[in-house]
Formats: C-alpha cells, sequence, structure tokens
C-alpha cells in the first residue's frame, strides 16, 4: 500500500510536470495566434508563423501526454472530467485543428490565405480561451456521484471560469509577445517590446484576480493558503512573482532580448506551482484524491520505466530541434 | 438529434471522426517509408532527380502529417469525453499502451518533422536523412501501440478485473501481443504501403499519360507499381490468415462479413453477393459457391460452420454494413493484385511508362487504397459489435453520462468543421499533384510555389534526368 500511495504521488506530479511542459511549448505558440491580430502585414506574419513552423507540433504533442498519461495513470479522474469539461474541451479540439492545418494551408494558397490567417489566430484564441476555463472548471470541482460525473453540460460555465480563461489568454500573448523579441528582430521586435509591456500589466492583474478568486470558491482553499503553518510554504509564491515580474520589468527596459520570454516562463511556473499547492492532493477538487483515482498499481508501474527513460531522450532531442533552428528569424528567411 | 439517443450519437461522433483520421496515418505511415527511400537514393546515388522527387512529396506529406496530428488530437481526448465508462474500466490496461504510443512514437514523429522539412541546409544531408528516418520509424512504432490497443479490445487476453470494475493488466506481454495483434498489425502496415505506393502510382501515371518522358514521374510509377506488384499478392495471404484468426477468436464476426445467418452441417457456401436482412435473419438473393466458404474458412471441404442462429440476437453485429464493407474491401485488394499484374506484364514487355490503358487504370486505382483501408476498418469495427472490449464490455455501457443534444452538437460541429477542413487539404495535395516535378523542386519553403515562372519544362527534363 505504501507503494502505491508514493506511486500515485509520483504520477501526479509526473503528469503535473506533463501539462506544464505543455503550456510551456504550446503557450507561446498559441500566444503568437492570439497577437496575429495586432501584426495585419503578411511579411510579419510570415515571420511569426516561421518562428515556430519547425517545432509547433512537437509542442502539441505534450498535449496528448497529458490526456493520454492521464487516462493510464488516473482513468477514474479522466472519466470524471472529460465529460464534465465537454463543451469547453470539444471548442478547444476545433481551434487547435484550424490553427494546426493553418501552419500548411496559409504557404499553399495565395487567394484564401488571408481565411487561414484568420483561422490560425481564431483558433488560437478559442484554444486557449477553453483551456483557462477548462481550468476554473476543475479549480471550482465538478458534481460527482460513484465514479460518474453527475452535472449538466452547461456546469463549466461561471464567472470564475470565464475569469481563468481570459487570464490564460492574456498570460498565453505574454509568452508569445516574449518568443517575439527574441526571435525578431527590428519593427517586429520593438513591437514586440510594446505590446509585452501592456500584457504583462494585464498578466499580473490576472494573477492578482485570480489568487483572489480561489481561495472564496471553497473554504478548503482559503485553509491552505491563509492558516499556520501552510502560510510558509504559500507566503513565498507570491513574494516570488513580485521578484520575477521586477526583473522582467527591468529587461524589458532594457532591451535585453533574450530574457524576457524566459522570465515570463518563470511567471507561468509560480502560478502553475500556486495552483498545485492549492489543488493537492486532489485530482478532481473536493472529492476524488489522486490515491482514489489512481490505476492498478501494475500499470502505473509498467509506465514508469518508459517516462523515465523517454521523458529526457523526447526532451533532449527536442532541444536539438530547437537549436537547430535557433536564432532570429528574418524577413528573408523562411526555412528553405 | 435526427431521433438518435447519446449512445448512437457518441458511435456516429467515434465512428466519423475515426474514419477521417485513419485516412492520414494510413497514406503517411507508407509515405514516411517511401520518403526515406528517396532520401537513401539520393544519397546513395547522388542523382538530384531522386531529391526533386523527395522533395515533391515531402510537400504533401506536411500537409498530410498536418492534418493526421490534429485529427489525432481529437481522438486521444474523445475516449474521455464520450467514452468516461470505458475509460474508467479499460483505461488501467488500454492506458498504458496510448501513453507508450505518444512517447516511442509522437514524439519521435514531432520532434524530427521540423528538420525533415525545414533543415536539411541547417543539418546536412547525413543528419537530414537521420530525421527522415526517425519520422519514418515513429510512424511504424505508433502502428504499433495502437494496433496492439485495437487488437486487444477485440480479443483481451492477460487481464483480470478488479473490485471496481476495471480490467488489470496480470501478463503485459499477453496484453500487448493479443492473439489478433500480429495479425492485425502487418494487415495495417501492408495497407499503409499499398495506399501510398497507388497514390504515387496514380500521380506519376497522371504525368506520364501528359509526356512518357518525364523522369520524376518514371521513377515514381516504377517504384510504384514495384510495390503493387510484391505487397497486393502479400496483404491477400495476410489477409487470409488474418480472417482464420478472426474465425478463432471472434467467429460472429465472420459469420457477419460471410453472411451466415444459417449453420450449415456439413460445407457452408462462400456468399459473393446478397442482401443481408438482419430482421428477418436471411440472406435475400443471395448467390454463392456450395462449400466454398468451408473450404476457404476451415480448408476443408465438408467442415461443419455455425452460423447466426446459433448466438443470441442482442449479440449480432450490423449484418448488412459488416457484409457489404467486408465485400468492397477484397474487391478493391483483387483489383490492386490485377494492377500489380499488369504492371509486370507491361513491365516485362517493355512497356511501363507507355501504355496508356495501363496509366489509366493506375489513375483510377489511385484512391483504390483509402477506399479498401476505410472499409477494412470498418468490417472489423462493426463486427466486433455490440462490445467496446469484444464479448465482456458492451458498447452501451461504455457511454459518457452526456445529454444527447451535447453529443449531437458536438458531432455536427465535427462533421462541418472537418469537410472544410478536408475540402481545403485535399484542394492543396491535388494542386501540388498537378504539377510534375521540377529540376530543383524546392522542399516546404515559406512561400507558394512559383508556378512555370521561369522554368522551361524541356530543360527541367534534362537537368532532372535520372538516367531512366
Amino acid at each position: 500500500m505504501s507503494v502505491a500511495v508514493d506511486l500515485a504521488t509520483l504520477w501526479a506530479f509526473i503528469i503535473a510536470l506533463t501539462v506544464f511542459i505543455y503550456v510551456v511549448m504550446d503557450g507561446f505558440d498559441l500566444g503568437l495566434g492570439i497577437l496575429f491580430p495586432l501584426f495585419p502585414g503578411k511579411q510579419d506574419r510570415d515571420v511569426i508563423t516561421n518562428t515556430v513552423a519547425p517545432v509547433w507540433d512537437g509542442n502539441e504533442t505534450w498535449l496528448v501526454l497529458g490526456g493520454g498519461g492521464l487516462m493510464a495513470a488516473f482513468p477514474l479522474a479522466y472519466a470524471i472530467l472529460l465529460p464534465a469539461l465537454y463543451a469547453p474541451l470539444i471548442a478547444m479540439l476545433i481551434g487547435l485543428i484550424f490553427r494546426g492545418v493553418a501552419f500548411e494551408f496559409r504557404w499553399r494558397t495565395r487567394s484564401t490565405r488571408n481565411l487561414w490567417d484568420i483561422a490560425f489566430a481564431g483558433g488560437s484564441w478559442v484554444a486557449a480561451l477553453a483551456q483557462g476555463i477548462a481550468l476554473g472548471a476543475i479549480l471550482q470541482g465538478v458534481h460527482v456521484e460513484g465514479r460518474h460525473y453527475a452535472g449538466g453540460w452547461w456546469d463549466w460555465l461561471t464567472p470564475f471560469s470565464i475569469l481563468t480563461g481570459v487570464s490564460l489568454v492574456v498570460g498565453y500573448a505574454l509568452l508569445g509577445a516574449t518568443w517575439l523579441i527574441l526571435k525578431t528582430e527590428g519593427d517586429l521586435r520593438d513591437k514586440a517590446y510594446r505590446i509585452s509591456w501592456i500584457l504583462l500589466v494585464l498578466m499580473l492583474l490576472a494573477i492578482a484576480a485570480v489568487s483572489l478568486a480561489t481561495p472564496l470558491l471553497t473554504i478548503q482553499y482559503a485553509q491552505r493558503w491563509f492558516s499556520w503553518p501552510a502560510i510558509i510554504l504559500t507566503a513565498p509564491v507570491p513574494l516570488a512573482v513580485i521578484g520575477v515580474t521586477v526583473l522582467l520589468m527591468k529587461n524589458l527596459a532594457q532591451k535585453h532580448d533574450g530574457w524576457p520570454f524566459f522570465l515570463a516562463l518563470a511567471l507561468f511556473f509560480l502560478s502553475y506551482a500556486g495552483l498545485g499547492i492549492s489543488m493537492y492532493p486532489f485530482i478532481v477538487p473536493q472529492s476524488i484524491t489522486i490515491w482514489q483515482a489512481a490505476a492498478p498499481e501494475r500499470s502505473q508501474l509498467m509506465m514508469l520505466p518508459g517516462v523515465l527513460v523517454l521523458v529526457p531522450l523526447i526532451l533532449g532531442y527536442t532541444a536539438w530541434a530547437y537549436w537547430v533552428f535557433r536564432g532570429k528569424v528574418g524577413h528573408d528567411a523562411g526555412y528553405h | 438529434m435526427f431521433g438518435l439517443d447519446a449512445v448512437e450519437l457518441a458511435r456516429a461522433q467515434f465512428a466519423f471522426t475515426v474514419t477521417f483520421h485513419i485516412i492520414f496515418p494510413a497514406f503517411s505511415i507508407g509515405l514516411a517509408s517511401y520518403l526515406a527511400v528517396l532520401e537513401a537514393l539520393w544519397l546513395w546515388t547522388g542523382r538530384d532527380g531522386y531529391l526533386n522527387v523527395f522533395n515533391y512529396w515531402l510537400k504533401i506529406f506536411a500537409i498530410a502529417f498536418a492534418m493526421g496530428v490534429v485529427s489525432g488530437i481529437v481522438m486521444s481526448y474523445q475516449f474521455g469525453t464520450n467514452w468516461s465508462v470505458y475509460s474508467d474500466k479499460v483505461g488501467p490496461v488500454i492506458g498504458p499502451l496510448m501513453a507508450y504510443e505518444v512517447l516511442t512514437a509522437f514524439f519521435l514523429e514531432a520532434g524530427f518533422l521540423g528538420v525533415m522539412l525545414f533543415g536539411l541546409k541547417r543539418v546536412g544531408p547525413k543528419l537530414h536523412f537521420l530525421a527522415t528516418l526517425m519520422v519514418a520509424v515513429g510512424t511504424l512504432i505508433s502502428a504499433f501501440w495502437i494496433l496492439s490497443a485495437n487488437s486487444w479490445m477485440q480479443t483481451p487476453a492477460g487481464y483480470a478485473v478488479n473490485a471496481d470494475g476495471q480490467f488489470v493488466s496480470v501478463d503485459w506481454l499477453k496484453v500487448i501481443f493479443n492473439p489478433s495483434f500480429p495479425y492485425r498489425l502487418v494487415h495495417m502496415v501492408l495497407a499503409a504501403y499499398l495506399t501510398t505506393s497507388l497514390v504515387v502510382g496514380a500521380v506519376g501515371a497522371w504525368h506520364l499519360l501528359r509526356n512518357p518522358h518525364l523522369p520524376g514521374p518514371r521513377v515514381m510509377f516504377s517504384m510504384a507499381m514495384w510495390m503493387a506488384a510484391l505487397v497486393a499478392p502479400l496483404q491477400i495471404l495476410v489477409g487470409d490468415q488474418h480472417g482464420l484468426n478472426t474465425l478463432e477468436h471472434q467467429p460472429v464476426k465472420i459469420m457477419a462479413m460471410e453472411g451466415h445467418f444459417e449453420s450449415h452441417k456439413d460445407g457452408a457456401p462462400l456468399y459473393l453477393f446478397g442482401w443481408p436482412d438482419q430482421a428477418k435473419g436471411e440472406l435475400k438473393w443471395a448467390i454463392g459457391i456450395p462449400k466454398f466458404g468451408s473450404l476457404i474458412l476451415k480448408h476443408q471441404i465438408d467442415a461443419p460452420m455455425a452460423g447466426l442462429d446459433t448466438v443470441p440476437r442482442q449479440d449480432w453485429p450490423p449484418v448488412p454494413i459488416t457484409f457489404w464493407s467486408f465485400r468492397i474491401m477484397v474487391g478493391l485488394g483483387m483489383l490492386m493484385l490485377a494492377l500489380g499484374l499488369f504492371s509486370l506484364w507491361e513491365r516485362w514487355r517493355g512497356r511501363l511508362y507507355i501504355n496508356r490503358g495501363l496509366h489509366r487504370f493506375a489513375i483510377a486505382m489511385g484512391p483504390a487504397g483509402f477506399v479498401a483501408v476505410i472499409a477494412g476498418w470498418v468490417t472489423t469495427e462493426t463486427g466486433r459489435q455490440p462490445f467496446t472490449v469484444y464479448g465482456l464490455l458492451r458498447t452501451a455501457d461504455s457511454v459518457s453520462p452526456l445529454a444527447a443534444p451535447a453529443v449531437g452538437a458536438s458531432l455536427l460541429a465535427f462533421i462541418i468543421v472537418y469537410f472544410i477542413i478536408f475540402a481545403a487539404g485535399v484542394l492543396y495535395i491535388l494542386r501540388l499533384m498537378a504539377e510534375p516535378p521540377h529540376a530543383g523542386e524546392a522542399g516546404p519553403s515559406s512561400e507558394p510555389p512559383l508556378r512555370s515562372a521561369g522554368v522551361t519544362p524541356a530543360a527541367g527534363v534534362v537537368q532532372g534526368a535520372i538516367g531512366s
């Protein structure tokens, strides 16, 4: 039994890590689509899509691992959460379809390129919004009876889930803008700097709003954050957010191209750690713990060597792919 | 919606999205291998003609692959959104297989795809070839895991059921290498190779009809026809073995495929055509060869064969769909064999590049692989109904507790979206196919290909000559 307990925690950590890697990798990627309407010029748009064309596919694969891993390691949570999030998830999938094919399709047509640009932007907006809404809907808890989701198909829609949805759009947009600072030059980069300032302010407002609203959802979250001695663990998170923000502002002001993106990721990491502190050890907040949802030991054990060996390997060759396409992407570049 | 309940709508949605999805892996598994072969030939011989053909198909691969990826993400979430009870019960067995598919295959493909598509000049030919190879191997590994998972649902093995009603593994090797898996894997990979060779062959033939001297289309057509001639007969053999395996483990599916409503004590006929009447339990207007069914399935002319009359009605699969989709697949398989043999004959006579009849036949057969793949999957998936895990978990007991309007709305959304995406994707692929490969063919670039501006086809031919 003690082994099973440890395995469930380990797997919760692995799934959480997978989702975080997804957010790191696809967040900026979706952010570029979110920012697309601000860059109406064809040349700018070509450069923007070229900065991720060689890697977007791998970025999105982490989402598949998140879904597949959840089904494998916590099938009960997968079986309860996915029906509960039916509408936002279907919307996310459709958004991802449009933005994914737009990468290829926009190069294959002149007459309808604008339509695929709209599909790229619209799909990114919808996917990001839906992911944020899904996050909020999970945090606020879903109605479970026995081993089933027992709520209605609009339960996910609340002011809180809308708030998390909009927050994630803002956050991804900030990642996208700082990515452009890292990967582009000239006017495009300068514009990305200006946008980053605005988005950073919006992001801080969003973090504050979600942080204030979450403890109001249930007494459990409030106790987790504000009771003694848990506060020793939780208090550093907001302090670190302030520290990272100051650094990010400094780098934006001094125009150090290399740093804003990674500092924006650090902001994401801190927000994400905050979520983890709120949720643990529940995987379906307020009703199912990670131990209740855990797949039988044999299933979790079977995947362990795969994850421990393959994930570092995957990160290795993914890093290589990023390395191959390193550096600034100019207007003339394109990867011929 | 349309008077269907939530279960029927969920089934319709799964059938629609998975049918759409399989089109692209069926093509990209074969095409990735073909690209690897082309690049190997280029590296080995140093002839730029192979690189031109490689770049030509690489652009098409990029589009098909993207469509496969986005429609595949839908699949990985649909188990949970629409089949949550199934996911809860079967997740402990199927989940790890799919997780391994992601870890060993999807990442490999996606990780190296960028270098394969855009990186030739950045990493040089050898590393680039490695990337191509990794993508090709990734598609095959992916087929391994997903067919293992599917086969386990058809012929479950190595499992137990725990107190929560979940299937759990007691022997992973038996789970992975379950009885129908080797047959299904070989059958599907060969189908992917055949499908691709028919597409490549059709494109080659299309351009040879206009100009039989074009080097690129000659390479494509010759390679594709070798593939069809070798793989089509092999596939028929494998299909037969797969059928025998199905007879052993899923006899009811065979009854539906064969239209055997009634039992035969001394030799069952092989029905070629007929009209299965599920309600009455009879095959109307049947045309069959007496005793031939027993000969094929039991290799013994008088072997008795049980029919659906020995099976409770609530366990019957939908016979008409299973019966007809099977005949479509087999019929197309025979035509593929005919094409392969015809091409061998013409090759022997030295008329491979000039026989217009052969070229027209090859063009007509271009989409045949896709139709056969879909028909084959319809046969095997419809034939195992009414179960998701064969004999153990009913489809009706697998579905999510969702309201019909929710599923109806999502089904409608998928249908609209997929038709838009499919129409556009196919249009762009056909546009690329409409041009023959030129000398100095560009890879997937950031600009739409320049059309005939400044390119003299005749000069291109000479420069790009491969020496055929």
